[in-house]
């Protein structure tokens, strides 16, 4: 599928540049070209897609949806797949969150969306598509979905309401399945695609740097890294090495468009694919950044207890993939 | 007639575009209004809205959740 790319890279390279093949710098060049491009490609393609879904799919739909009909206990499952196609910045989590539990939906449902939706979103798709195949993919979307339902479900078991903030809890008095009224675009395809267009180059743009320093970065490491350096560290059997990740991960905030390109490296390098997941899973869904946000809706104890049940959750799914993979 | 103008925006870097954006709209076009920027949460739940930040044009919310271009801003205080 992306042999054409191969081959500009190769044109480019010793043809161009009439670098010679086997140069161990011809080589790194020839793959920080054909894989960045390849990358790039996917990126578009994903982010393209999912601009159009939503555009027709804004978030007050989703509210809507969830506030009117009754699931029967699949509701934890259906918002933790409407995170998938509603991607959100974290500047928004807290009116997405009053907006939700002033529509009647359960805690543990909102909080099923707020964790899917930064876990799998169009980057992180488009970055693992290019870095792992499709098949790393599927199984990364379904335990991200798995993760945000699972969680969401325990965390309404907790009853945590009285642990949020005193203003938060007098929404939740008013709360009613009220159906908000929102200015529906009623445009057609053709009218939307400049200002989807115009969202994609902006996330586009956002990303780009981060994107090649990390394949940068990676490609160096590649080339200075010895086959299996982290498997006498970090194997399968070492039990640690799955939570030691994931906490680590947590407190950062990064995109995942720079540590993805890495982690797939030390992948190659011989770290188990289910501890390089949990890694990313720490890093893209749970932040110190947002946490500081949500403090005006929660109260420390309720985002200890959030944090905690979605790395527990995401510890475990790292063991699971270390099992089946 | 004054048009007013509000952003809503807890301040994310996205918000921060929008408002420069708007203002120079205004400027570059003389518009007659007046620009105010709600970064406080709780005020910002009064309008309704789920996804910053969002542009408020004479109270009514007219682009949420994304960066609107000169052109549709323009276009919209028309």
């Amino acid at each position: 599928m992306f042999d054409w790319i191969q081959n500009i890279a190769d044109w480019l390279i010793y043809g161009i540049l009439g670098m010679k093949a086997k140069s161990h710098l011809a080589e790194a060049l020839n793959f920080f070209i054909y894989d960045s491009s390849k990358i790039l490609i996917l990126l578009f393609i994903v982010i393209f897609f999912m601009g159009i879904v939503n555009s027709y799919f804004p978030i007050d739909k989703v509210k809507n949806y969830l506030s009117r009909n009754k699931l029967y206990g699949l509701e934890y499952l259906v918002a933790s797949l409407f995170g998938v196609v509603t991607p959100f910045c974290s500047c928004s989590s807290v009116p997405l969150f009053i907006g939700f539990v002033r529509g009647g939906i359960p805690l543990g449902v909102t909080f099923a969306f707020l964790i899917t939706s930064p876990l799998v979103n169009e980057v992180a798709i488009g970055l693992f598509v290019g870095l792992f195949g499709i098949k790393i993919t599927i199984l990364y979307i379904l335990s991200g979905v798995l993760l945000g339902t699972i969680s969401g479900f325990i965390l309404q078991k907790l009853n945590l309401e009285p642990l949020l903030t005193p203003w938060v809890k007098e929404v939740l008095a008013n709360a009613q399945r009220e159906q908000d009224k929102f200015y529906k675009e009623k445009q057609p395809f053709i009218k939307r695609l400049p200002v989807i267009w115009n969202e994609v180059m902006n996330i586009l743009r956002g990303i780009i740097p981060y994107v090649i320093v990390g394949i940068a970065i990676g490609g160096f490491m590649h080339g200075y890294i010895p086959e299996g350096f982290f498997q006498q560290y970090m194997n399968k059997e070492n039990l640690f090495a799955v939570p030691i990740a994931t906490v680590l991960a947590v407190p950062m905030y990064s995109n995942a468009s720079g540590i993805l390109p890495i982690v797939q490296v030390l992948v190659a390098k011989g770290i188990p694919l289910g501890t390089a997941i949990a890694f990313m899973m720490g890093v893209v869904g749970l932040s110190l950044p947002e946490a500081m946000l949500l403090k005006k809706v929660m109260s420390l104890k309720l985002i200890g207890i959030f944090f905690g049940v979605v790395t527990l959750c995401i510890i475990l799914s790292g063991y699971l993939f270390n099992i089946i993979l | 007639m004054t048009r007013s103008i509000k952003i809503l925006g807890t301040g994310c870097p996205k918000c921060k575009t929008m408002s420069n954006l708007v203002h120079d709209v205004v400027k570059e076009n003389s518009i007659d209004a007046t620009i105010e920027k709600i970064e406080d949460i709780m005020e910002i739940m009064t309008f309704n809205v789920m996804s910053t930040p969002a542009l408020v044009i004479d109270d009514i919310i007219t682009i949420k959740g994304r960066i609107p271009s000169k052109e549709e801003v323009l276009e919209l205080l028309k």
